[in-house]
């Protein structure tokens, strides 16, 4: 599809949407979002950009393979995280039992781990959007190769 | 309390939710299926929970009616 309209306006578009998805995952302990909405933007934005400039284009930004790693990725980091409780003392995911520091309330580090678990949760589901778009979009022939 | 922006939003996702069952063209059903997010999403920020609001602006209105289109341009655009 080779529009100048959807061009420009997604050209325009997409850098906006992804501060938007990264401040909603960053931000997502002190005000609404969050991991999952956040990554669901970020996924949202990358998809435009694949479906207005074609999926060659857009793999070239991010390959099939490099998001099928990111979503393995996400949940591995999630896993790490919380086992860090484990190691020092406490239960799995433990935040303050753990001893992180929490600081005050309404500032950026303020919560522990919840930062870091966010950040992994938006990797997980920005990533597995992205792959389920291009699963969906792949052109097969008629024994399932891609082409 | 009820005002009359409530009313007309919940009579539009009425209308929008059975304008998709009965349509025959799937791409309006689509784009009709991504104004009835988009509305849902106004409530659930008038509800009080921008959190679910903005989760529904992204997938209901986003994610959902891109993934339609790759599907619709794989296949046939009617029933």
């Amino acid at each position: 599809m080779d529009d100048l309209v959807t061009h420009s306006v997604c050209r325009f578009m997409v850098p906006f949407v992804q501060l938007y998805g990264v401040y909603l995952i960053f931000y997502g302990h002190l005000s609404p979002g969050g991991g999952f909405a956040g990554g669901a933007v970020v996924a949202a934005s990358i998809i435009l950009y694949a479906l207005s400039f074609g999926r060659e284009t857009a793999s070239r930004r991010i390959a099939s393979g490099v998001s099928q790693l990111m979503e393995s990725g996400g949940g591995l980091w999630f896993i790490l995280v919380g086992l860090f409780g484990i190691l020092l003392g406490a239960n799995f995911l433990a935040n303050k039992a753990a001893g992180f520091y929490l600081g005050t309330p309404g500032q950026f580090f303020s919560s522990g781990i919840i930062v870091l678990l966010s950040f992994g949760i938006g990797i997980k589901v920005a990533s597995t959007m992205i792959t389920l778009y291009y699963n969906l979009s792949a052109e097969v022939d008629e024994h399932g190769n891609d082409i | 309390m009820i005002t009359i922006l409530d009313i007309l939003l919940l009579l539009f996702l009425i209308v929008c939710a059975v304008a998709v069952a009965r349509i025959r063209d799937l791409l309006s059903a689509v784009i009709l299926f991504a104004a009835y997010s988009l509305v849902m999403a106004i409530i659930w920020q008038m509800l009080g929970s921008p959190d679910v609001a903005i989760t529904e602006a992204a997938l209901g209105a986003g994610v959902t009616t891109f993934l339609f289109i790759a599907a619709i341009s794989r296949t046939q655009r009617t029933e």
